[in-house]
Protein backbone atom coordinates (compact mmCIF):
# COMPACT_ATOMS: atom_id res chain seq x y z
CA UNK A 1 0.00 0.00 0.00
CA UNK A 2 2.86 1.97 0.48
CA UNK A 3 4.05 2.23 -2.63
CA UNK A 4 0.80 2.42 -4.38
CA UNK A 5 0.43 6.09 -1.70
CA UNK A 6 4.18 6.99 -2.60
CA UNK A 7 3.71 6.00 -6.39
CA UNK A 8 -0.27 7.85 -6.51
CA UNK A 9 1.34 11.23 -5.08
CA UNK A 10 4.18 10.95 -7.51
CA UNK A 11 2.27 10.83 -10.30
CA UNK A 12 -0.63 13.21 -9.35
CA UNK A 13 2.19 15.96 -9.46
CA UNK A 14 4.19 14.82 -12.24
CA UNK A 15 1.09 14.18 -14.56
CA UNK A 16 -1.14 16.92 -13.25
CA UNK A 17 1.87 19.08 -13.81
CA UNK A 18 3.16 18.05 -17.17
CA UNK A 19 0.44 16.15 -19.12
CA UNK A 20 -2.11 18.62 -19.59
CA UNK A 21 0.37 21.30 -21.13
CA UNK A 22 -2.80 24.13 -22.12
CA UNK A 23 -4.69 24.09 -18.57
CA UNK A 24 -3.62 26.34 -15.70
CA UNK A 25 -0.84 24.62 -13.32
CA UNK A 26 -3.65 25.12 -10.20
CA UNK A 27 -5.41 22.65 -9.27
CA UNK A 28 -2.84 18.69 -10.07
CA UNK A 29 -5.50 16.48 -8.86
CA UNK A 30 -8.21 16.90 -11.04
CA UNK A 31 -5.81 17.64 -13.97
CA UNK A 32 -4.37 14.26 -12.95
CA UNK A 33 -7.86 12.39 -13.02
CA UNK A 34 -8.72 14.59 -16.38
CA UNK A 35 -5.19 13.56 -17.96
CA UNK A 36 -5.65 9.42 -16.80
CA UNK A 37 -8.98 9.21 -17.75
CA UNK A 38 -8.70 10.83 -21.18
CA UNK A 39 -5.70 8.19 -21.68
CA UNK A 40 -7.49 5.13 -20.59
CA UNK A 41 -10.38 5.97 -23.19
CA UNK A 42 -7.85 6.66 -25.64
CA UNK A 43 -6.40 3.33 -24.56
CA UNK A 44 -10.04 1.37 -24.53
CA UNK A 45 -10.19 3.06 -28.47
CA UNK A 46 -6.87 1.39 -29.08
CA UNK A 47 -7.50 -1.50 -27.83
CA UNK A 48 -10.74 -2.17 -29.41
CA UNK A 49 -8.86 -2.10 -32.57
CA UNK A 50 -6.29 -4.45 -31.87
CA UNK A 51 -8.67 -7.52 -31.43
CA UNK A 52 -10.93 -6.61 -34.77
CA UNK A 53 -9.88 -6.71 -38.62
CA UNK A 54 -8.63 -5.56 -40.58
CA UNK A 55 -4.81 -6.40 -38.36
CA UNK A 56 -1.95 -3.99 -39.94
CA UNK A 57 0.90 -6.55 -40.24
CA UNK A 58 2.82 -4.39 -42.33
CA UNK A 59 2.37 -1.35 -40.43
CA UNK A 60 3.74 -3.17 -37.43
CA UNK A 61 6.58 -4.96 -38.65
CA UNK A 62 7.75 -1.39 -40.16
CA UNK A 63 7.17 0.21 -36.72
CA UNK A 64 9.45 -2.10 -35.52
CA UNK A 65 11.92 -1.83 -37.37
CA UNK A 66 11.65 2.25 -36.61
CA UNK A 67 11.25 1.52 -32.71
CA UNK A 68 13.24 -1.51 -32.29
CA UNK A 69 15.88 -2.16 -34.88
CA UNK A 70 16.98 1.41 -35.20
CA UNK A 71 16.98 1.46 -31.13
CA UNK A 72 19.58 -0.91 -31.06
CA UNK A 73 23.22 0.85 -31.25
CA UNK A 74 21.36 3.27 -28.68
CA UNK A 75 20.38 0.71 -25.97
CA UNK A 76 23.61 -1.78 -26.46
CA UNK A 77 25.57 1.37 -25.92
CA UNK A 78 23.55 2.54 -22.70
CA UNK A 79 23.82 -1.15 -21.42
CA UNK A 80 27.57 -1.17 -22.26
CA UNK A 81 28.43 2.27 -20.37
CA UNK A 82 26.48 0.89 -17.35
CA UNK A 83 28.42 -2.43 -17.64
CA UNK A 84 31.66 -0.69 -17.98
CA UNK A 85 30.53 1.77 -14.34
CA UNK A 86 28.62 -1.12 -12.45
CA UNK A 87 32.26 -2.57 -12.82
CA UNK A 88 34.62 0.01 -11.61
CA UNK A 89 32.52 0.94 -8.95
CA UNK A 90 31.61 -2.81 -7.40
CA UNK A 91 35.28 -3.86 -8.06
CA UNK A 92 36.00 -1.18 -5.87
CA UNK A 93 33.38 -1.64 -3.33
CA UNK A 94 33.83 -5.67 -3.46
CA UNK A 95 37.80 -5.46 -2.78
CA UNK A 96 37.03 -3.58 0.58
CA UNK A 97 34.79 -6.81 1.81
CA UNK A 98 37.61 -9.46 0.39
CA UNK A 99 34.64 -10.48 -1.95
CA UNK A 100 36.29 -9.56 -5.22
CA UNK A 101 35.47 -13.02 -6.71
CA UNK A 102 31.29 -11.94 -6.02
CA UNK A 103 32.03 -9.35 -8.72
CA UNK A 104 30.78 -11.44 -12.21
CA UNK A 105 27.71 -12.22 -10.51
CA UNK A 106 27.01 -8.68 -9.05
CA UNK A 107 27.42 -7.17 -12.69
CA UNK A 108 25.13 -10.19 -14.05
CA UNK A 109 22.58 -9.89 -11.14
CA UNK A 110 22.33 -6.24 -11.04
CA UNK A 111 22.16 -5.94 -14.99
CA UNK A 112 19.33 -8.45 -15.50
CA UNK A 113 17.59 -7.66 -12.57
CA UNK A 114 17.10 -4.17 -12.54
CA UNK A 115 19.76 -2.22 -14.36
CA UNK A 116 19.29 -3.26 -17.82
CA UNK A 117 15.59 -3.30 -17.97
CA UNK A 118 15.31 0.16 -16.38
CA UNK A 119 17.55 1.74 -18.91
CA UNK A 120 15.95 0.54 -21.79
CA UNK A 121 13.14 1.88 -20.77
CA UNK A 122 14.42 5.26 -19.99
CA UNK A 123 16.98 5.28 -22.68
CA UNK A 124 13.98 3.91 -25.62
CA UNK A 125 11.33 6.30 -24.20
CA UNK A 126 13.86 9.28 -25.10
CA UNK A 127 14.24 8.23 -28.49
CA UNK A 128 11.62 6.91 -28.97
CA UNK A 129 8.20 8.59 -27.19
CA UNK A 130 9.91 12.17 -28.69
CA UNK A 131 9.63 10.18 -31.80
CA UNK A 132 6.27 9.31 -31.68
CA UNK A 133 5.08 12.43 -29.79
CA UNK A 134 6.35 14.55 -32.60
CA UNK A 135 5.13 13.13 -35.37
CA UNK A 136 1.55 12.20 -34.53
CA UNK A 137 1.84 15.61 -33.16
CA UNK A 138 2.74 16.89 -36.78
CA UNK A 139 0.03 14.89 -38.39
CA UNK A 140 -2.60 16.46 -36.14
CA UNK A 141 -1.47 20.13 -36.81
CA UNK A 142 -1.27 19.42 -40.92
CA UNK A 143 -4.99 17.77 -40.75
CA UNK A 144 -2.93 14.25 -41.82
CA UNK A 145 -5.09 12.07 -39.14
CA UNK A 146 -8.46 14.19 -40.22
CA UNK A 147 -7.22 13.21 -43.60
CA UNK A 148 -7.11 9.59 -43.12
CA UNK A 149 -10.11 9.43 -40.99
CA UNK A 150 -12.17 11.13 -43.59
CA UNK A 151 -10.74 8.30 -46.16
CA UNK A 152 -12.35 6.04 -43.77
CA UNK A 153 -9.44 4.48 -41.99
CA UNK A 154 -9.61 4.02 -38.46
CA UNK A 155 -6.28 6.51 -37.01
CA UNK A 156 -6.47 4.52 -34.04
CA UNK A 157 -5.86 0.87 -35.68
CA UNK A 158 -3.48 2.45 -37.93
CA UNK A 159 -1.64 5.18 -36.07
CA UNK A 160 -1.52 3.98 -32.36
CA UNK A 161 -2.41 0.44 -31.93
CA UNK A 162 0.43 -0.45 -34.68
CA UNK A 163 3.15 1.99 -32.47
CA UNK A 164 2.35 0.89 -29.07
CA UNK A 165 2.32 -3.17 -29.99
CA UNK A 166 5.69 -2.55 -31.94
CA UNK A 167 6.71 -0.65 -28.22
CA UNK A 168 5.22 -3.74 -26.35
CA UNK A 169 7.40 -6.40 -28.82
CA UNK A 170 10.48 -4.86 -28.66
CA UNK A 171 11.22 -3.41 -25.53
CA UNK A 172 12.15 -7.15 -23.90
CA UNK A 173 13.74 -7.72 -27.00
CA UNK A 174 16.10 -4.43 -26.57
CA UNK A 175 16.60 -5.49 -23.03
CA UNK A 176 18.26 -8.60 -23.79
CA UNK A 177 20.76 -6.38 -26.18
CA UNK A 178 21.26 -3.89 -23.16
CA UNK A 179 22.02 -6.83 -20.89
CA UNK A 180 24.24 -8.41 -23.30
CA UNK A 181 26.58 -5.57 -24.12
CA UNK A 182 26.42 -4.30 -20.24
CA UNK A 183 27.46 -8.36 -19.36
CA UNK A 184 30.29 -8.09 -21.87
CA UNK A 185 31.39 -4.53 -21.07
CA UNK A 186 31.38 -5.20 -17.89
CA UNK A 187 33.71 -8.36 -18.37
CA UNK A 188 35.98 -5.90 -20.58
CA UNK A 189 36.62 -3.52 -17.79
CA UNK A 190 37.17 -5.95 -15.17
CA UNK A 191 39.84 -8.26 -17.33
CA UNK A 192 41.44 -4.89 -17.69
CA UNK A 193 41.73 -4.86 -13.96
CA UNK A 194 42.11 -8.43 -13.02
CA UNK A 195 42.44 -10.36 -15.85
CA UNK A 196 39.51 -12.88 -16.25
CA UNK A 197 38.68 -15.11 -18.75
CA UNK A 198 35.20 -14.35 -20.80
CA UNK A 199 34.22 -18.05 -20.03
CA UNK A 200 34.90 -17.83 -16.37
CA UNK A 201 33.26 -14.74 -15.88
CA UNK A 202 30.00 -15.48 -17.06
CA UNK A 203 30.21 -18.89 -15.77
CA UNK A 204 30.79 -17.45 -12.70
CA UNK A 205 28.05 -14.73 -13.02
CA UNK A 206 25.63 -17.23 -14.14
CA UNK A 207 25.75 -19.69 -11.23
CA UNK A 208 23.41 -18.08 -8.87
CA UNK A 209 21.62 -16.67 -11.44
CA UNK A 210 17.99 -18.96 -12.40
CA UNK A 211 15.00 -18.27 -15.17
CA UNK A 212 13.01 -16.71 -12.26
CA UNK A 213 15.85 -13.49 -11.96
CA UNK A 214 15.98 -13.27 -15.64
CA UNK A 215 12.31 -14.10 -16.97
CA UNK A 216 10.15 -11.59 -14.98
CA UNK A 217 12.30 -8.61 -14.93
CA UNK A 218 13.02 -9.25 -18.74
CA UNK A 219 8.85 -9.36 -19.78
CA UNK A 220 8.19 -6.38 -17.40
CA UNK A 221 9.69 -3.82 -19.79
CA UNK A 222 6.75 -4.90 -21.93
CA UNK A 223 4.82 -3.09 -19.86
CA UNK A 224 7.51 -0.11 -20.39
CA UNK A 225 6.64 -0.43 -23.74
CA UNK A 226 2.88 -0.07 -23.55
CA UNK A 227 3.55 3.50 -21.34
CA UNK A 228 6.14 4.26 -23.71
CA UNK A 229 3.61 3.68 -27.09
CA UNK A 230 0.77 4.84 -25.19
CA UNK A 231 1.13 8.19 -23.79
CA UNK A 232 3.13 9.08 -26.95
CA UNK A 233 0.77 8.12 -29.39
CA UNK A 234 -1.96 10.06 -26.55
CA UNK A 235 0.04 13.22 -26.44
CA UNK A 236 0.87 13.24 -30.05
CA UNK A 237 -2.60 12.97 -31.17
CA UNK A 238 -4.21 15.33 -28.46
CA UNK A 239 -2.10 17.96 -30.37
CA UNK A 240 -3.26 21.54 -30.44
CA UNK A 241 -1.65 24.72 -31.20
CA UNK A 242 0.38 24.49 -34.46
CA UNK A 243 4.32 24.05 -33.82
CA UNK A 244 4.66 25.17 -30.43
CA UNK A 245 2.02 22.15 -29.67
CA UNK A 246 4.05 19.87 -31.48
CA UNK A 247 7.14 20.71 -29.33
CA UNK A 248 5.23 20.59 -26.41
CA UNK A 249 3.63 16.90 -27.11
CA UNK A 250 7.25 15.54 -27.98
CA UNK A 251 8.69 17.42 -24.82
CA UNK A 252 5.76 15.89 -22.69
CA UNK A 253 5.88 12.44 -24.45
CA UNK A 254 9.25 11.66 -23.52
CA UNK A 255 9.11 13.57 -19.36
CA UNK A 256 5.58 11.60 -18.91
CA UNK A 257 6.77 8.31 -20.87
CA UNK A 258 9.83 7.70 -18.25
CA UNK A 259 8.63 9.51 -15.19
CA UNK A 260 5.81 6.85 -15.14
CA UNK A 261 7.98 3.82 -15.94
CA UNK A 262 10.35 4.89 -12.97
CA UNK A 263 7.19 4.83 -11.25
CA UNK A 264 5.29 1.67 -12.73
CA UNK A 265 8.60 0.51 -11.78
CA UNK A 266 8.27 0.26 -8.12
CA UNK A 267 4.86 -1.23 -8.44
CA UNK A 268 6.21 -4.20 -11.19
CA UNK A 269 9.18 -4.47 -8.85
CA UNK A 270 7.05 -4.95 -5.68
CA UNK A 271 4.83 -7.55 -8.06
CA UNK A 272 7.69 -9.31 -8.88
CA UNK A 273 9.11 -9.94 -5.92
CA UNK A 274 5.74 -11.34 -4.55
CA UNK A 275 4.41 -13.21 -7.47
CA UNK A 276 7.86 -15.12 -9.21
CA UNK A 277 10.76 -14.90 -5.79
CA UNK B 1 -23.08 29.55 -64.43
CA UNK B 2 -26.90 28.54 -64.28
CA UNK B 3 -27.79 25.64 -62.05
CA UNK B 4 -28.23 22.41 -64.17
CA UNK B 5 -29.48 20.50 -61.71
CA UNK B 6 -32.65 22.37 -60.56
CA UNK B 7 -34.74 19.60 -60.15
CA UNK B 8 -32.74 16.51 -59.43
CA UNK B 9 -32.57 14.90 -55.81
CA UNK B 10 -30.23 16.66 -53.22
CA UNK B 11 -27.29 14.48 -52.49
CA UNK B 12 -26.25 16.50 -49.11
CA UNK B 13 -29.21 17.96 -47.46
CA UNK B 14 -28.56 20.01 -43.99
CA UNK B 15 -30.80 21.06 -41.69
CA UNK B 16 -30.70 23.60 -39.00
CA UNK B 17 -27.30 22.44 -37.99
CA UNK B 18 -25.66 24.21 -35.19
CA UNK B 19 -22.28 23.74 -33.74
CA UNK B 20 -20.52 25.25 -30.63
CA UNK B 21 -16.72 25.77 -29.35
CA UNK B 22 -16.87 26.40 -25.51
CA UNK B 23 -18.98 29.47 -25.69
CA UNK B 24 -18.62 30.55 -29.19
CA UNK B 25 -21.21 29.48 -31.61
CA UNK B 26 -19.77 28.45 -34.57
CA UNK B 27 -22.47 27.70 -36.87
CA UNK B 28 -26.36 28.49 -35.74
CA UNK B 29 -28.48 26.61 -37.86
CA UNK B 30 -27.30 26.32 -41.48
CA UNK B 31 -29.79 25.38 -44.25
CA UNK B 32 -28.15 23.79 -47.11
CA UNK B 33 -28.77 21.63 -49.73
CA UNK B 34 -26.42 20.64 -53.09
CA UNK B 35 -27.93 18.16 -56.01
CA UNK B 36 -26.61 15.63 -58.05
CA UNK B 37 -23.70 16.71 -60.12
CA UNK B 38 -23.71 20.71 -58.39
CA UNK B 39 -20.87 22.28 -57.54
CA UNK B 40 -21.64 24.77 -54.19
CA UNK B 41 -19.56 27.32 -53.10
CA UNK B 42 -19.37 27.87 -49.93
CA UNK B 43 -18.42 31.67 -49.08
CA UNK B 44 -17.76 33.95 -46.33
CA UNK B 45 -15.21 35.65 -44.14
CA UNK B 46 -12.22 33.55 -42.61
CA UNK B 47 -12.77 31.71 -39.46
CA UNK B 48 -16.47 31.99 -39.77
CA UNK B 49 -17.21 28.40 -39.63
CA UNK B 50 -16.69 27.13 -43.05
CA UNK B 51 -14.18 24.39 -42.74
CA UNK B 52 -16.23 23.32 -39.54
CA UNK B 53 -19.09 22.98 -42.10
CA UNK B 54 -17.06 20.54 -44.02
CA UNK B 55 -15.92 18.49 -40.98
CA UNK B 56 -19.22 18.51 -39.98
CA UNK B 57 -20.65 16.70 -43.59
CA UNK B 58 -17.84 14.24 -43.38
CA UNK B 59 -18.52 13.04 -39.91
CA UNK B 60 -15.18 14.49 -38.44
CA UNK B 61 -16.80 16.29 -35.80
CA UNK B 62 -20.35 15.94 -34.13
CA UNK B 63 -23.14 18.49 -34.26
CA UNK B 64 -24.53 19.74 -31.33
CA UNK B 65 -28.15 19.72 -33.11
CA UNK B 66 -29.53 19.60 -36.50
CA UNK B 67 -29.40 17.05 -39.37
CA UNK B 68 -27.15 16.34 -42.00
CA UNK B 69 -28.36 13.94 -45.05
CA UNK B 70 -26.60 12.60 -47.49
CA UNK B 71 -27.81 10.38 -50.18
CA UNK B 72 -31.07 9.88 -47.90
CA UNK B 73 -29.10 8.55 -44.90
CA UNK B 74 -29.18 10.44 -41.54
CA UNK B 75 -25.35 10.72 -40.88
CA UNK B 76 -25.13 12.13 -37.54
CA UNK B 77 -26.51 8.94 -35.60
CA UNK B 78 -24.65 6.84 -37.15
CA UNK B 79 -22.01 4.69 -35.69
CA UNK B 80 -17.97 4.34 -36.73
CA UNK B 81 -18.87 1.25 -39.36
CA UNK B 82 -21.33 2.99 -40.99
CA UNK B 83 -20.22 6.42 -40.64
CA UNK B 84 -16.95 5.09 -42.65
CA UNK B 85 -19.33 3.49 -45.50
CA UNK B 86 -20.61 7.07 -46.15
CA UNK B 87 -16.56 8.26 -46.17
CA UNK B 88 -15.51 6.18 -48.69
CA UNK B 89 -18.04 7.74 -51.17
CA UNK B 90 -16.63 11.23 -50.51
CA UNK B 91 -13.40 12.86 -51.27
CA UNK B 92 -12.23 15.28 -48.89
CA UNK B 93 -9.40 18.05 -50.31
CA UNK B 94 -7.92 19.65 -47.41
CA UNK B 95 -6.78 23.09 -47.12
CA UNK B 96 -3.21 22.13 -46.55
CA UNK B 97 -3.65 19.27 -48.70
CA UNK B 98 -2.38 17.03 -45.57
CA UNK B 99 -0.44 15.01 -47.59
CA UNK B 100 1.26 11.81 -45.03
CA UNK B 101 4.61 13.21 -45.39
CA UNK B 102 6.35 10.15 -44.73
CA UNK B 103 4.63 8.22 -47.83
CA UNK B 104 5.85 9.03 -51.15
CA UNK B 105 3.13 11.16 -53.58
CA UNK B 106 2.70 7.42 -54.77
CA UNK B 107 2.26 5.99 -52.15
CA UNK B 108 -0.45 8.33 -50.84
CA UNK B 109 -2.70 7.88 -53.65
CA UNK B 110 -2.62 4.57 -53.19
CA UNK B 111 -3.50 4.49 -49.33
CA UNK B 112 -7.34 4.49 -49.73
CA UNK B 113 -7.08 2.28 -52.80
CA UNK B 114 -4.55 -0.13 -50.50
CA UNK B 115 -7.01 0.02 -47.35
CA UNK B 116 -10.55 -0.40 -48.97
CA UNK B 117 -10.40 -2.06 -52.34
CA UNK B 118 -8.81 -5.10 -53.57
CA UNK B 119 -6.86 -4.63 -56.66
CA UNK B 120 -4.14 -6.13 -57.38
CA UNK B 121 -0.50 -4.58 -56.69
CA UNK B 122 -0.51 -3.93 -60.34
CA UNK B 123 -4.08 -2.80 -61.00
CA UNK B 124 -3.32 -0.53 -58.28
CA UNK B 125 -0.33 0.68 -59.73
CA UNK B 126 -2.06 1.65 -62.98
CA UNK B 127 -5.09 3.18 -61.25
CA UNK B 128 -2.44 5.38 -59.28
CA UNK B 129 -0.71 6.34 -62.49
CA UNK B 130 -4.05 7.01 -64.17
CA UNK B 131 -5.25 9.04 -60.85
CA UNK B 132 -1.97 11.46 -60.38
CA UNK B 133 -1.64 11.79 -65.06
CA UNK B 134 -5.25 13.11 -64.65
CA UNK B 135 -4.14 15.98 -62.12
CA UNK B 136 -0.81 16.12 -64.37
CA UNK B 137 1.32 14.97 -61.32
CA UNK B 138 2.82 10.98 -63.24
CA UNK B 139 6.58 12.65 -62.93
CA UNK B 140 6.81 13.36 -59.52
CA UNK B 141 5.17 10.13 -58.45
CA UNK B 142 8.17 9.01 -56.37
CA UNK B 143 9.04 12.56 -54.26
CA UNK B 144 8.00 13.52 -51.12
CA UNK B 145 5.01 16.05 -50.24
CA UNK B 146 8.01 17.86 -48.86
CA UNK B 147 10.17 17.98 -51.99
CA UNK B 148 7.00 19.40 -54.05
CA UNK B 149 5.29 22.85 -54.73
CA UNK B 150 1.97 23.67 -52.34
CA UNK B 151 -0.06 23.85 -55.80
CA UNK B 152 1.37 20.39 -56.44
CA UNK B 153 0.62 19.08 -53.27
CA UNK B 154 -2.76 20.30 -53.78
CA UNK B 155 -3.20 18.30 -57.48
CA UNK B 156 -1.76 15.25 -55.40
CA UNK B 157 -4.35 15.67 -52.84
CA UNK B 158 -7.05 15.97 -55.59
CA UNK B 159 -5.86 12.48 -56.98
CA UNK B 160 -6.15 11.09 -53.71
CA UNK B 161 -9.92 12.00 -52.70
CA UNK B 162 -10.44 11.14 -56.52
CA UNK B 163 -8.57 7.52 -55.78
CA UNK B 164 -12.36 5.72 -54.55
CA UNK B 165 -14.10 7.44 -57.16
CA UNK B 166 -16.13 9.13 -54.66
CA UNK B 167 -19.99 10.87 -55.60
CA UNK B 168 -18.71 13.92 -53.52
CA UNK B 169 -16.10 16.06 -53.38
CA UNK B 170 -15.66 18.54 -50.26
CA UNK B 171 -12.62 21.46 -51.11
CA UNK B 172 -11.86 23.48 -48.04
CA UNK B 173 -10.31 26.68 -49.86
CA UNK B 174 -8.93 24.97 -52.71
CA UNK B 175 -6.84 28.38 -54.18
CA UNK B 176 -5.78 29.65 -51.08
CA UNK B 177 -2.31 30.70 -51.20
CA UNK B 178 -1.49 29.12 -54.48
CA UNK B 179 -0.40 32.02 -57.18
CA UNK B 180 -3.61 33.09 -59.69
CA UNK B 181 -2.33 30.36 -62.53
CA UNK B 182 -1.74 27.83 -60.47
CA UNK B 183 -5.33 28.55 -58.74
CA UNK B 184 -7.09 28.75 -62.33
CA UNK B 185 -5.75 25.14 -63.23
CA UNK B 186 -7.01 23.93 -59.94
CA UNK B 187 -10.35 25.35 -60.45
CA UNK B 188 -10.18 23.35 -64.02
CA UNK B 189 -9.83 20.56 -62.79
CA UNK B 190 -12.58 20.79 -60.80
CA UNK B 191 -15.01 22.28 -63.47
CA UNK B 192 -13.13 19.10 -65.35
CA UNK B 193 -14.14 16.78 -62.66
CA UNK B 194 -17.80 17.90 -63.09
CA UNK B 195 -18.31 17.49 -66.78
CA UNK B 196 -16.47 13.67 -66.53
CA UNK B 197 -18.07 12.23 -63.38
CA UNK B 198 -20.90 14.23 -62.64
CA UNK B 199 -19.41 14.99 -59.28
CA UNK B 200 -21.46 17.02 -56.47
CA UNK B 201 -18.99 18.95 -54.61
CA UNK B 202 -19.15 21.74 -51.70
CA UNK B 203 -16.48 24.11 -52.48
CA UNK B 204 -15.62 26.31 -49.33
CA UNK B 205 -14.02 29.35 -50.13
CA UNK B 206 -13.62 32.74 -49.70
CA UNK B 207 -12.03 33.70 -53.29
CA UNK B 208 -15.33 34.63 -55.00
CA UNK B 209 -13.80 35.49 -58.26
CA UNK B 210 -12.52 31.34 -57.82
CA UNK B 211 -16.07 30.43 -56.66
CA UNK B 212 -18.10 32.45 -59.75
CA UNK B 213 -15.63 30.48 -62.04
CA UNK B 214 -15.83 27.03 -61.27
CA UNK B 215 -19.05 26.83 -59.06
CA UNK B 216 -22.71 26.33 -59.94
CA UNK B 217 -24.30 28.24 -57.04
CA UNK B 218 -23.27 30.35 -53.70
CA UNK B 219 -24.35 29.87 -50.58
CA UNK B 220 -22.65 32.77 -48.12
CA UNK B 221 -22.42 31.97 -44.69
CA UNK B 222 -22.07 35.22 -41.79
CA UNK B 223 -22.99 34.87 -38.04
CA UNK B 224 -23.67 31.43 -38.40
CA UNK B 225 -26.38 31.64 -40.78
CA UNK B 226 -27.22 31.33 -44.65
CA UNK B 227 -27.39 35.07 -45.56
CA UNK B 228 -28.67 34.27 -49.23
CA UNK B 229 -28.07 31.29 -51.46
CA UNK B 230 -28.12 31.71 -55.52
CA UNK B 231 -25.84 31.89 -58.07
CA UNK B 232 -23.22 35.36 -58.37
CA UNK B 233 -26.12 37.35 -59.83
CA UNK B 234 -28.60 36.99 -57.37
CA UNK B 235 -26.01 37.81 -55.12
CA UNK B 236 -25.53 40.94 -57.14
CA UNK B 237 -29.23 41.78 -57.04
CA UNK B 238 -29.30 41.30 -53.33
CA UNK B 239 -29.60 44.83 -51.28
CA UNK B 240 -28.65 42.89 -48.26
CA UNK B 241 -25.66 45.30 -47.00
CA UNK B 242 -23.20 43.10 -45.54
CA UNK B 243 -23.89 40.89 -49.12
CA UNK B 244 -22.59 44.22 -51.26
CA UNK B 245 -20.45 44.91 -48.87
CA UNK B 246 -18.93 41.26 -49.38
CA UNK B 247 -18.58 41.40 -52.60
CA UNK B 248 -16.75 44.95 -53.26
CA UNK B 249 -14.49 43.88 -50.52
CA UNK B 250 -13.72 40.69 -52.62
CA UNK B 251 -13.67 42.75 -55.77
Amino acid sequence: MVYFGVLLVAATISVGWLGPTHRPMKNYLAAFFEWFGELGMFCGRVAKTIFTPPFEFKEILRQMDIIGAKSFPLVAMAGAATGVVLSLQMHDALLRFGAKGMLPTVIIFSLIRETGPIITGVVVSGRVGAGIGAELGSMKVTEQIDAMEASAVNPYRFLAATRILACIAMLPLLTLAADAAGILAGWLASTLQDPVSLRLFIGRGFKTVDFSDFLPPTFKTAVFGFIIGAVSCFQGMSTEGGTEGVGRSATSSVVLSSLIIILADVVLVRFILVFFQ
Amino acid sequence: MKNPAQNRQPIVMIHDLRKSFGSQQVLDGIDLAVVQGETLAVLGRSGIGKSVLLKLIIGLQKPDSGSIVIQGQEITCLDLNQLNEIRKKIGFLFQGAALYDSMTVAENVAFPLRRHTKLSETERKERVRDLLASVGMEEDHQKLPSQISGGMQKRVGLARALALDPEILLFDEPTAGLDPITATEIGELIVELKKQRSITSVVVTHDIHAARAFTDRMALIDNGHVVIEGTFSDLQKSRDQFIHRFLREAA
